[in-house]
C-alpha cells in the first residue's frame, strides 16, 4: 500500500530537498478561517500538513498550542467538523498529504472503527496520536494500519536504542523525530544533536525521519534540513494567528496571510538545502 | 452468571500490561514511556526488597504515627441509631490525612532511583503538602502545581508548602483546578526526565502508579482488618470512603476484596446534584474514557472533550477516577454512591459537634452517606468509615459557606 505520503516524501527525494511538515489547529480561530488557512498552506510552501484534533487536555502541548485547541473548541469545533476540514481540502487538493494530530479521547468517544472509516473517506492519510505508545497498539495503531491509514510514531531523545525497534515496528509513512525532550513550542533544538539522532533512527528504518518541536525561524529549519527528511514546524504558525486576531479572538483579513508569510519564509530555509 | 461469580479473587490486578479488565493502561507520550518502564521496574525491586520494606515501617511509626487508631464513634452511632461506627482515623497521620502514606513509599522509591527533583500535583494540597514534607525530610527539591482556583481556596496549604521549602506553582491553563494541575506536572515531567520524579497523589495515572499508589495505602485496609479483629473478634460488615481519584478508598477497600460478606460504598462528590450537571461524580455521571495515561469513567461531552468537575471539596474535584474503582464498578464489587456539596457540609458539621473530630470536606462525603447507610443496618453491623484527612484547611471555606455562623 503507497499512500499520499509515501508518494510525497520520495518525488521530494528525487527533487533533492526535505519535505516541510506544517502544523495547524483544525477550527482555529474559527472553522470557516481555519479552512482557508489550510487551504493556502501547500501554495505558501507546505509539502505535508498535520492537522490538529482540539482537545481539553493535551498533556504534551505547549501554552501556544493548549491556546489554539481551545480557540477551536470555544468556536465550536469538534472531531466530526475536523473531519470536514479535511474533506473540504480534498474537494481541490488530491496530492497534498494530510495527517491528523492529537490525543485519544476524542477518537475513542468517536469510535475507532468509525473514525478510521470517515477518516480515509474524508481524504486523511495518516495519524498522529501522542498518547498511543507502542504499548497500546491494540487500542488505534493496528486498526489503522488495517484501514489503510500510517500511523507516525514520535521518537524522542528519551527512546533509547533498545526502545526504538518496538517504537519503529508498527510505524509507517514517516518517523516523527521529536529533537528536545519537553512540550511543544518550548526550547530549541541542537541542530548536532538532532543530526545524530536521526542518524541512529535512520540505521533502524528506511522510513523518512521528519524532526520537529522548537523549529521556528528559517534558519533552524534550515539546519535540520540538512540531517533529516523533513521539518516539522507548528508552534511558530500557532503564534503567528494569535498575534493576528483581533482582542476578542476573532480573525482580522491578515489571519490568512500572518501563516502563509511565516510558512514561505520557512519554506525558504528547507528549500534552501540541497541534498 | 455474573462478573464477580466469575472471578476467584479481586485482588489480583493489574495484569502485566497495566489493566484492570478494561481499565488502565499506559496512554503516556513516547518521552515519558521509558521512564514509566524504568519505575515499574523499580518498584518491582524495592517491592521484593525485606530493606525497602523495613523503611518504610520504620517511617510510618516513627515520622508518620501509625497505626493510626480504629475509633469507635459512640456518640454518631447512638445519633444514629442503627450500625455501629468505627472511624480509621487517618486523618491524624502527620500532615494531616491518608496522602503521607503513599507520598513516603514514592519518596522512598525516587532515591533508590537516585531522582533528586520531585514533582508533585494537588487538588485540596493534602497531597502537595505532604510531598513537600517527605521532600524536606529527604532534602529533595519539591515543585508543586496546583490549580489557580484551588491556590485561592485552600491557602493553609499553600502557605504550609512553602514553609516547607516546595515551590508552588499555580496553573492557569483550562479549569484552574486539580486536572489541569496534573496536565502541567506531565509537562514538567517530559521536559524534565533525567533528575524528576513525578510523585502523582491518587491512584490513578499511567501504569504502575494506580497499582503502587494503591499498595502504598492498602496500610489503612490491613491495619483496619486487624483492629478490628482484635476489637469486635470479626471483620467489618462494611467500609464507607470517600472518592476523587480514589487513593484512600482503595486503601481501605483492597485488603477486604475477597471478604463476601464485606459490604464496599465509595463515595463521589455530586456537587451541585449529578443531575445538575455540576459535580465530580465520574462513576454515576461519566462514561469511559482516557485521559492522564489511563483509561476509566471520566466526565465529559459528546465530543470526547473533558468537562469540568465540580465540588465544594477540592480534593475531590476531578473529573476522572482511578482505574482500579472503574473496574470494581463495572463488576459490581463495590457500590458507589454520591453526596451533595451541601450533604457534605451537614455531616462536616454533625462529625464535628457530636465526636469532637473536624473532618476535612472530602470525608464529609463519605460521614453523610455512611449515616444514610448505618441508620437502616441492626445494631451488631460493624461499619468502617476512612476519615482520610482533618478539616482544618477547610475552616474558611466551609465559614464562609455557612454565612459566618461559625
Amino acid at each position: 500500500m503507497t499512500t499520499r505520503i509515501d508518494t510525497r516524501f520520495a518525488a521530494l527525494k528525487k527533487e533533492g530537498r526535505a519535505a516541510l511538515v506544517t502544523f495547524y489547529m483544525g477550527g482555529d480561530p474559527d472553522p470557516e478561517t481555519s479552512l482557508k488557512v489550510i487551504k493556502a498552506l501547500p501554495k505558501a510552501g507546505a509539502d505535508l500538513i498535520e492537522i490538529g484534533m482540539a482537545f481539553t487536555d493535551p498533556m504534551a502541548d505547549g501554552p501556544t498550542i493548549q491556546a489554539a485547541g481551545l480557540r477551536a473548541l470555544s468556536k465550536g469545533i469538534t472531531l466530526e467538523k475536523t473531519l470536514h476540514l479535511v474533506s473540504e481540502f480534498r474537494k481541490d487538493d488530491h496530492e497534498t498529504p494530510i495527517i491528523l494530530m492529537g490525543y485519544f479521547n476524542p477518537i475513542f468517544i468517536y469510535g475507532v472503527e468509525k473514525f478510521l472509516a470517515d477518516a480515509k473517506s474524508s481524504g486523511v492519510d495518516g495519524l498522529i496520536v501522542v498518547d498511543c505508545p507502542p504499548e497500546e497498539d491494540d487500542e488505534l495503531c493496528k486498526p489503522a494500519l488495517k484501514a489503510g491509514l500510517n500511523f507516525i510514531r514520535l521518537a524522542t531523545p528519551t527512546t533509547d536504542e533498545k526502545r526504538l525497534p518496538k517504537v519503529l515496528q508498527n510505524t509507517s509513512g514517516f518517523v516523527y523525530y521529536v529533537s528536545i525532550a519537553g512540550i511543544t513550542g518550548a526550547a530549541r533544538p541542537d541542530p548536532q544533536k538532532v543530526a545524530a539522532s536521526v542518524a541512529r533512527i535512520k540505521s533502524h528504518t528506511n522510513l523518512p525521519v521528519a524532526v520537529g518541536f522548537g523549529v521556528r525561524t528559517a534558519a533552524d529549519a534550515a539546519e535540520i534540513a540538512k540531517s533529516a527528511d523533513g521539518v516539522v514546524v507548528g508552534s511558530a504558525l500557532v503564534e503567528a494567528v494569535r498575534q493576528s486576531l483581533h482582542a476578542d479572538g476573532r480573525p482580522t483579513e491578515l489571519t490568512v496571510g500572518a501563516v502563509t508569510s511565516v510558512v514561505e519564509e520557512i519554506a525558504k530555509g528547507v528549500r534552501s538545502v540541497k541534498k | 452468571m455474573t462478573i464477580q461469580q466469575a472471578l476467584n479473587s479481586f485482588r489480583t490486578g493489574p495484569d502485566e500490561t497495566g489493566h484492570f479488565g478494561k481499565f488502565g493502561g499506559r496512554f503516556v507520550a513516547e518521552t515519558l514511556m521509558p521512564l514509566i518502564l524504568d519505575l515499574e521496574k523499580a518498584y518491582a525491586e524495592a517491592k521484593a526488597d525485606p530493606a525497602f520494606e523495613a523503611e518504610m515501617k520504620s517511617f510510618h511509626t516513627h515520622y508518620v504515627g501509625r497505626p493510626s487508631p480504629l475509633y469507635f464513634a459512640e456518640r454518631l452511632t447512638e445519633h444514629v441509631g442503627g450500625a455501629k461506627i468505627y472511624l480509621k482515623r487517618d486523618e491524624l497521620n502527620h500532615t494531616g490525612a491518608h496522602k503521607i502514606n503513599n507520598v513516603l513509599g514514592q519518596i522512598l522509591l525516587a532515591r533508590r532511583m537516585g531522582k533528586t527533583r520531585i514533582i508533585a500535583e494537588t487538588g485540596a494540597g493534602q497531597h502537595g503538602v505532604a510531598t513537600a514534607t517527605a521532600c524536606a525530610r529527604f532534602g529533595l527539591k519539591c515543585v508543586v502545581y496546583m490549580g489557580a482556583v484551588d491556590v485561592e481556596r485552600q491557602k493553609p496549604n499553600v502557605f504550609r508548602m512553602k514553609m516547607l521549602g516546595a515551590e508552588i506553582v499555580p496553573v492557569v491553563s483550562g479549569s484552574k483546578t486539580l486536572k489541569d494541575a496534573m496536565n502541567e506536572a506531565l509537562r514538567d515531567w517530559v521536559t524534565n526526565v533525567h533528575d524528576t520524579f513525578y510523585c502523582i497523589g491518587t491512584s490513578a495515572g499511567p501504569h504502575p502508579y494506580p497499582m503502587m499508589v494503591r499498595d502504598f495505602q492498602s496500610i489503612i485496609g490491613k491495619e483496619a482488618r486487624e483492629q478490628m479483629l482484635e476489637r469486635e473478634g470479626r471483620l467489618p460488615d462494611s467500609l464507607v470512603a470517600c472518592i476523587g481519584g480514589g487513593s484512600n478508598a482503595i486503601g481501605l477497600f483492597h485488603p477486604f476484596l475477597d471478604d463476601k460478606s464485606v459490604e464496599i460504598y465509595g463515595v463521589e462528590a455530586a456537587g451541585h446534584g449529578v443531575a445538575s450537571g455540576m459535580h465530580a461524580a465520574s462513576l454515576n455521571g461519566g462514561k469511559p474514557g482516557v485521559l492522564h495515561g489511563n483509561r476509566t469513567y471520566l466526565l465529559m461531552d459528546h465530543d470526547g472533550q473533558i468537562a469540568e468537575a465540580h465540588s465544594i471539596s477540592a480534593g475531590l474535584d476531578y473529573p476522572g477516577i482511578g482505574p482500579e474503582h472503574a473496574w470494581l464498578h463495572d463488576t459490581g464489587r463495590v457500590t458507589y454512591l454520591s453526596t451533595t456539596d451541601q450533604e457534605a457540609l451537614d455531616a462536616f458539621q454533625l462529625l464535628s459537634k457530636l465526636e469532637g473530630i473536624i473532618p476535612a470536606l472530602e470525608p464529609a462525603h463519605a460521614i453523610a452517606r455512611a449515616v444514610e447507610i448505618a441508620a437502616k443496618k441492626p445494631k451488631d453491623h460493624l461499619m468502617i468509615v476512612n476519615l482520610c484527612g482533618r478539616g482544618d484547611k477547610d475552616i474558611f471555606s466551609v465559614a464562609e459557606h455557612l454565612g459566618g455562623m461559625a
